[in-house]
């Protein structure tokens, strides 16, 4: 990690509040790296199983410098591996909609394309961010995520406006994941505590720009996000769907039997 | 040897050594055409050397960091270390004019020859005209938007028929 000067929030509240956004941050990206990775061997085609991991790798890899600045402002001396490894369930905090099940490939496009817009302009309003370590990690990471959304864009025109088949599976992915989106936006003290500190942007105030990306290419795509709903999920808070618990059994689990371990 | 008779490490003879250290994944570019090493500092016998990786998630990352430090003291240090820094973030306008020739004698396009900054591509679109590192036609078609390495995508050359890796503007 580099060596520039990092600020610390002083106040236990402060300091919760902080961790907590990093988390969202380096968690979405552990969580969503980890789906992603599970199409390895299984993509209906050899270059998407390539170009599946690959995206999964640059997450694990934002994962990997996110979490270790998380550890290093919790101030316990925990590093990335103890907070990917050795957290509960509850402690997570990605968004809901990047642990559920991947389902078809479609689907998996579509979450990554609605994610990976997202994230554009998260790292990019990141890159100004008041702790000089989450702004280079931005800087880094916003240019691997053009190449993800580039991909992901592609595929949901594709399949959008391809065949009948194709068009019903990813309109029906579109109507089961939009209603998740909805809780990135969701404004509540963590967000409100770093955008007055200038560690980053209120995530809720995002919402313009990303629907200001997406709405036009699901519309290329011959695609129409449903109405609104009032439903609005929690992983953000640390409560998470049914479908956590198993990916983290999974995750975890060598990191559990054998503690330590190294390779 | 003995090393009190050998003459301390110079900057310069640091340079040359990195000069020699190869990606593993790119053997044909050192760590200096590659354009990760930053930053060099040698006094008396320690050297600091600054890098800055490529992409966060290359699993090369750590593998060049040995090799920095196997050759640097192969060739005499007594102390490596080795700094990361990520910001500026690695560009591929960080490798050397002369080592895209390199890789494109090695039969990968180089990211030179897309001639433009990566923040002004159109999002949605990729580049058509590629030239093959083969046979130098532009007739070429992507296969692959991600190639055996996050960095590289596959082409096709429609006129010699042959496939090749294209290094991304990153």
């Amino acid at each position: 990690m580099s060596t520039a000067t990092t600020s610390v929030p002083t106040t236990t509240q402060a300091k919760a509040l902080a961790l907590a956004y990093v988390l969202r941050i380096g968690d979405a990206c552990l969580i969503h790296g980890q789906r992603l990775a599970e199409w390895c061997g299984h993509a209906p085609v050899l270059e998407e199983d390539i170009a599946l991991t690959n995206i999964a790798l640059d997450h694990i890899g934002q994962t990997r410098l996110v979490l270790t600045l998380a550890g290093r402002l919790e101030g316990r001396g925990r590093d990335e591996d103890a907070l990917a490894y050795l957290r509960g369930e509850h402690e997570f905090r990605n968004p809901t909609m990047l642990e559920l099940p991947n389902g078809d490939f479609g689907r998996t496009v579509l979450r990554a394309y609605l994610w990976s817009a997202y994230m554009g302009v998260l790292w990019q309003a990141l890159t100004t961010s008041s702790n000089a370590d989450l702004a280079a990690i931005a800087a880094k990471s916003l240019k691997e995520c053009r190449y993800h959304q580039r991909h992901a864009a592609d595929w949901v025109v594709r399949l959008g406006d391809g065949t009948d088949e194709s068009h019903r599976r990813v309109s029906t992915a579109l109507n089961d994941l939009w209603p998740y989106c909805a809780e990135w936006f969701a404004a509540d003290e963590v967000d409100e505590a770093a955008a007055a500190t200038g560690l980053g942007p209120s995530w809720q105030s995002l919402a313009p720009a990303w629907q200001a990306i997406v709405l036009p290419l699901l519309n290329n795509a011959g695609l129409t996000p449903p109405e609104d709903t009032p439903f609005r999920s929690t992983g953000m808070q640390g409560r998470h769907s049914e479908h956590m618990g198993y990916l983290l059994a999974e995750m975890q689990s060598l990191a559990r039997a054998f503690p330590g371990a190294v390779w | 040897m003995s090393k009190l008779l050998a003459a301390p490490l110079t900057e310069r003879a640091a340079w040359e050594t990195l000069g020699r250290v190869l990606d593993p994944e790119v053997p044909v570019l050192s760590v200096v055409e590659l354009g990760i090493v930053r930053e060099l500092d040698v006094q008396s016998g320690k050297v600091c050397v600054t890098v800055t990786p490529t992409y966060s998630g290359c699993p090369a990352t750590e593998v060049i960091r040995d090799a920095i430090v196997v050759a640097l003291q192969q060739a005499g240090a007594e102390e490596v270390v080795v700094h990361t820094r990520l910001s500026p973030p690695w560009t591929t306008d960080w490798i050397a004019p002369e080592a895209g020739e390199k890789l494109r004698r090695y039969g990968i396009a180089p990211p030179h020859l897309a001639g433009q900054a990566l923040a002004s591509q159109p999002l949605r679109f990729h580049p058509r005209d590629l030239q093959c590192p083969r046979c130098d036609s532009t007739h070429t078609e992507q296969l692959s938007a991600f190639g055996s390495t996050a960095c590289k995508s596959l082409y096709r050359c429609l006129d010699c028929c042959e496939p090749f890796e294209y290094f991304k503007p990153l």
